[in-house]
């Protein structure tokens, strides 16, 4: 079911280098919200809403919090809306992560970059509670943008690169893959295309799950614009995603 | 009495509201939303003879007051919407127009022929003006006379009424409305969407994957109010006015300016939830302003 209600925002936090963190309370979002869905949120003397990817869900609470990157005007008048003030959000949208076929003991490695980073804490924490090993890397350019590095740490082994070296391992989160070689019965990662790439072509024939990302308008697949080619044809992002088998989609 | 009721040829409307072409897919995603026999009717995406995989990615942007698209009439084909789509859209006791489109005159006629004989197809608008595809589209809307010969061929083997969509890119739009009217259309849509760009300030270059894209929304709504007041002085054919509506006060303003049914495209996009609500408003409307019935309003603002 998609809902569409005006959620209450009870915190508005900056918390690295151009990332904030928006928490939103509702009802039917909050409380059908699965890892790895988006929302799409209105903005004030805005046509098209953004979408952003659900980072955690308080089902109890029925809070949602957001993490999202200032990218241009929407996203910035988004950051300037104050706590307590109320926004208009349609969602849960998309398909999610799927979790519910992996075993407890089975291992699950997760892999981040930049703010393609967000939707993977509430998969971590839902394979952590289903009792499956998880192990997260984190990609960022610089120490500036770090974030949820110890939420993640948390929930399971967790490293972070950073482009420069000016925290955690230098380099590319796929060259420290590389290098560590963790095993794994699942990958799930979101960030750039670049970095899924090199993914796909490190772990051919392998369990890899991806979240992508295009400009979107309507987020539930009526206007046919956040596509992606496949071997025969084309995909929504939105609603055949965001969450595809690395085999299903040419990257 | 019904007082939104319009009649138009091939539509007994219950109300004068439907999604745009484009905007609405097959109705699937809305009808999980609300009850699409709301709707007083429904205009499917361009269905060309065989399926389509559009343009590529970015497909949209926004500007202020509107958004750019192309598109590019990604569609499943005739085919499928024959044997797929319209059958499932068959549970709704809601007319369907048929948008159409071609990349050649005889495309046209072929995907015109076989979709006016499904049974809740009642009327079609052929699309000449989608301004995203290299060939066909607007390519058969801005030149008079091509314009009445996609037409006249498309009447010839047409079931049901046809309606001619007509682009907003030309010099003068009423000549082309003459001349679609002459070539024996049973009505008109306008606007399609108008041409424009953006450039991506980080690369220097168009943003979108086609350059160029439609230009829809509030932001386009004056230029179509001034062309359906235009148009609708000219030919004596009905009008369904489409540009940048997002309320029942843009609706009446269109009727106003001589449209006798409106089409939704883009709010859809900002509230799915847009059509039944416009609807909803339009009889508390009636009411603030003294209206008795719609009908009655459609050209005030020239007459």
């Amino acid at each position: 079911m998609i809902y569409m209600e005006d959620m209450v925002i009870t915190e508005q936090a900056q918390i690295a280098n151009e990332i904030f963190r928006i928490k939103l309370s509702g009802h039917s979002i909050p409380k059908n919200a699965r890892a790895g869905q988006f929302v799409h949120l209105q903005v004030p003397g805005h046509l098209l809403r953004r979408p952003i990817s659900v980072c955690s869900i308080d089902r109890k609470k029925r809070v949602i919090s957001l993490v999202y990157r200032i990218s241009g005007k929407g996203t910035v008048k988004i950051s300037r809306l104050p706590e307590g003030a109320t926004v208009n959000v349609l969602g849960p949208l998309g398909n999610g992560f799927p979790i519910f076929d992996m075993e407890p003991g089975q291992k699950a490695l997760l892999v981040g970059g930049g703010i393609g980073v967000p939707p993977l804490y509430e998969l971590a924490r839902q394979l952590r509670k289903r009792g499956i090993d998880v192990t997260t890397i984190l990609g960022f350019k610089t120490k500036h943008e770090v974030f949820y590095e110890r939420e993640f740490s948390r929930i399971g082994s967790t490293f972070v690169t950073t482009d420069d070296g000016s925290f955690g391992e230098k380099g590319l989160v796929t060259d420290f893959i590389k290098i560590r070689n963790f095993p794994f019965d699942r990958l799930y990662a979101c960030g750039p295309e670049p970095m899924l790439r090199a993914l796909n072509e490190m772990f051919p024939g392998k369990n890899l799950y991806f979240s992508l990302e295009e400009r979107m308008a309507c987020g539930i697949g009526a206007c046919y614009a956040c596509v992606k080619r496949t071997g025969t044809g084309v995909v929504k992002v939105c609603t055949d995603g965001p969450v595809f088998h690395s085999g299903g989609i040419r990257l | 009495m019904n007082r939104l009721a319009v009649s138009l040829p091939g539509l007994d409307l219950k109300n004068p509201v439907m999604p745009a072409s484009g905007c609405f897919g097959f109705g699937r995603e809305f009808a999980r939303l609300y009850d699409l026999n709301q709707l007083g009717a429904i205009i499917i995406k361009a269905t060309t003879l065989e399926p389509r995989i559009g343009n590529p990615t970015p497909r949209v942007a926004e500007t202020p007051g509107g958004m750019l698209n192309a598109i590019g009439l990604q569609n499943p084909g005739l085919d499928k919407v024959l044997t797929e789509e319209l059958p499932w859209l068959e549970q709704f006791s809601v007319p369907i127009i048929a948008n159409i489109a071609g990349s050649t005159l005889e495309e046209y006629v072929e995907v015109a022929r076989r979709i006016s004989t499904a049974p809740n197809v009642h009327a079609l608008e052929v699309n000449i003006s989608c301004p995203n595809v290299k060939e066909g589209g607007v390519a058969f809307g801005s030149v008079p006379a091509t314009a009445r010969k996609v037409t006249e061929h498309v009447k010839m083997v047409s079931k049901v009424p046809v309606y001619v969509k007509l682009s907003p890119n030309v010099t003068d739009i009423t000549e082309i409305a003459r001349a679609v009217e002459a070539g024996g259309a049973d009505g008109l849509s306008l606007i399609n969407t108008i041409t424009g760009m953006t450039i991506d300030l980080a690369t220097g270059k168009p943003l979108l994957g086609n350059r160029t894209g439609g230009l829809s929304g509030p932001a386009i709504k004056p230029i179509a109010i001034r062309m359906v007041y235009e148009v609708s002085q000219v030919v004596s054919i009905p009008i369904i006015g489409v540009g940048g509506i997002q309320s029942a006060e843009d609706v009446l303003e269109f009727i106003y300016a001589g449209a006798s049914a409106v089409a939704v495209g883009t709010a859809n996009f900002t509230d799915p939830f847009i059509c039944p609500k416009i609807i909803n408003d339009l009889e508390p409307l009636l009411d603030e302003y003294g209206i008795d019935r719609l009908e009655d309003c459609i050209g005030r603002s020239w007459k």
